[in-house]
């Protein structure tokens, strides 16, 4: 700015089209200045389009050759060069499913003991520590799970499971076979805690966006905290929590390092959930870096394809739910 | 039982169950933490940080190569995602508005936070190493990018949305064009609160394995050649704590335990961060 004051001249007439030039100057440097950033913006946006498009042309060549039954033909073998994406989807969707089950009802319990329950100045520390475990890299879980969780619960926990529900008609088959360890359930439990601080945190965030006033009408009526969490809270958040578990199972979905680790790597469609098997990502994860050119790669784009448009449309359904949630906050 | 101690006794149980479940939360970071530095603690020595990883069936050996290929990528992803992350993110916040474009690139960017990152390692390898002659720090740099970027926009468009538009106004009031309140007076606001986003980017990548499979690859031998295969922890580990050798195992589980550290270390700094600046 001292270059524009040292600059102007002290003719009056000389001194507005100094003005008027510098004006200009701005005027196109903001131009460029708005371009640029747009283009970065437009990056952004480009690569998911580019994802989805380069994943389909190469997933061309197995779709040609097998046509629509690739999703739903449950033979994945290399020697034959016969690919089917079943056993992986079987896998993903068990796996997310089971991490689901569990994680849901805790999360909701760390959202409830968080807004309603937990003394104030414990809220802080509590909720970082959650919010850190889902900084916790997939990776440490897939480890952890493989070395310390899948040998204990093997030795502790799948043999009661096995007994308790031997007897239950369909239940028992679940828990058949050998406990081994890794396998379906085990990959399940481990992303269970992955999914926890995220669904957790945006439940309570969306707890927070209930009006006080509603709360407090309802402890004024003489309403417990439980009563004033199922009545009140939640139906109050429902969009919003169902947002929460949605991007819970996204994130499940995708989930790579932890299920590799855990999920037994075995190419078959078992009915129990003891038994080995396999993800969408955990065959990517194996199988990618040794792929034989052709058709065996193009499918495994293919899975990728799949992949990424179940978390696709389950991200874009969980992102509307949140915000429908949050947008009410300004009624 | 009248039906008032009936309430009572379920408000007693749903409290407890959830304070159970508060506790399960804890109890798996805690247990996970505790594997972590029970496991891994013993492997941090000297040699740790000076020898490279050993071949298959020898003694000893060390992550040097591992720990250097990583900071080198981490380091490329860093330079490569700031500036496009918050630029783009000073466009949505300064010129986008509500128009479809905007709003398109908003819809994306909250995809890309959650979408599975072994796709976007597929994408990259289709892209750049398919295309480009082979496995490449570069390619891994890429597509660590295409993770860290979203978590930059996101961040950059939310701090600069809680400037006053007064501020604004002041600085277009003394004559500023647009580009230098967004650059010296808007984004300077929010300094903290940008920090703050590519801190928790740089930790998000960190430990991200899956992309790296099929970009970076790895490299057994010390290396800093971005153009070529090299190693990376997060690819290490997965090989290495699938392995069969018992001293290539404990180095897996030193290579988590750093990077635990690593990225709690800079989760807990962005929280620091942006305390003390926000608080101001």
């Amino acid at each position: 700015m001292s270059e524009i004051s040292a600059s102007i001249p002290t003719e009056p007439l000389f001194a507005q089209d100094m003005h008027a030039s510098r004006v200009k100057v701005f005027k196109t440097q903001d131009a460029i200045f708005r371009q640029v950033t747009r283009l970065f913006a437009f990056i952004v946006l480009a690569a998911l389009a580019g994802i989805l498009i380069s994943l389909a042309i190469e997933a061309i060549p197995v779709l040609k050759k097998f046509g629509p039954t690739f999703f739903w033909s449950n033979v994945w073998s290399v020697p034959d060069d016969q690919y089917g994406a079943l056993i992986s989807i079987y896998g993903t969707v068990t796996t997310s499913l089971i991490a689901l089950v569990i994680a849901v009802p805790v999360s909701f319990g760390i959202a409830l003991f968080l807004t309603e329950t937990c003394p104030v100045w414990l809220r802080r520390p509590l909720g970082t520590a959650i919010e850190l475990l889902a900084g916790v890299p997939s990776i440490i879980y897939g480890i952890w799970g493989l070395f310390i969780f899948a040998p204990l619960f093997a030795e502790y926990v799948q043999p009661r499971l096995q007994s308790v529900f031997a007897d239950v008609p369909i239940i028992g088959g679940w828990f058949s076979g050998a406990p081994i360890g890794v396998g379906i359930l085990t990959a399940g439990i481990v992303m269970s805690l992955m999914v926890i601080p995220f669904v957790a945190s945006v439940m309570r965030d969306v707890f927070e966006t209930v009006p006080p006033v509603l709360k407090e009408s309802a402890y004024g009526l003489g309403c417990t905290t439980w009563e004033v969490v199922s009545h009140i809270v939640l139906p109050y958040t429902r969009v919003g929590v169902i947002g929460g578990i949605m991007l819970g199972l996204g994130r499940a979905l995708g989930e790579t390092m932890a299920v590799t680790f855990v999920i037994g790597n075995a190419n078959r469609i078992a009915g129990s959930l003891y038994a080995p098997g396999n993800s969408i990502a955990s065959t990517l994860a194996n199988e990618f870096g040794e792929a034989n050119p052709g058709l065996h790669t193009s499918s495994l784009f293919a899975l990728g394809l799949v992949l990424f448009v179940i978390t696709f449309v389950v991200l874009s359904i969980s992102r509307w739910l949140i915000h429908r949630g949050s947008a009410k906050q300004g009624n | 039982m009248n039906l008032y101690a009936r309430r009572l006794w379920i408000n007693r149980i749903g409290i407890s169950i959830s304070m159970l479940a508060m506790a399960f939360g804890l109890a798996a970071l805690m247990w996970i933490l505790w594997t972590l530095f029970s496991k891994g603690f013993a492997v941090l020595d000297w040699n740790f940080f000076t020898r490279d990883t050993p071949a298959p069936g020898t003694e000893s050996g060390g992550l040097r190569n591992a720990i250097v290929g990583s900071v080198l990528i981490i380091g490329v992803t860093t330079l490569l995602s700031t500036p496009i992350g918050i630029l783009a993110g000073i466009y949505l916040a300064e010129f986008g508005g509500r128009s479809k474009f905007a709003m398109a690139t908003r819809f994306v960017t909250d995809i890309m936070l959650s979408a599975p990152s072994i796709v976007i390692g597929l994408f990259v390898y289709a892209m750049a190493v398919a295309t480009m002659g082979g496995f490449s720090g570069w390619a891994g740099s890429l597509a660590l990018s295409l993770i860290a970027i979203p978590v930059v926009v996101r961040t950059t468009e939310n701090m600069l949305r809680l400037v006053p538009t007064s501020l604004r106004e002041a600085a277009f009031a003394v004559g500023a064009p647009h580009w230098q309140v967004s650059l010296k007076i808007t984004l300077r606001a929010v300094k903290s609160g940008v920090v703050t986003g590519l801190l928790l980017a740089i930790a998000r990548v960190t430990g991200e394995t899956a992309p790296l499979l099929f970009t970076a690859l790895n490299n057994q031998f010390y290396s800093t050649n971005m153009s070529q295969p090299i190693g990376n922890l997060p690819v290490v580990i997965f090989q290495f704590a699938m392995s069969p050798y018992d001293n290539w195992v404990n180095l897996a589980w030193g290579g988590a335990l750093l990077i635990a550290i690593f990225v709690l270390g800079m989760n807990i700094l962005a929280r620091v961060v942006f305390r003390n600046k926000s608080s101001d």
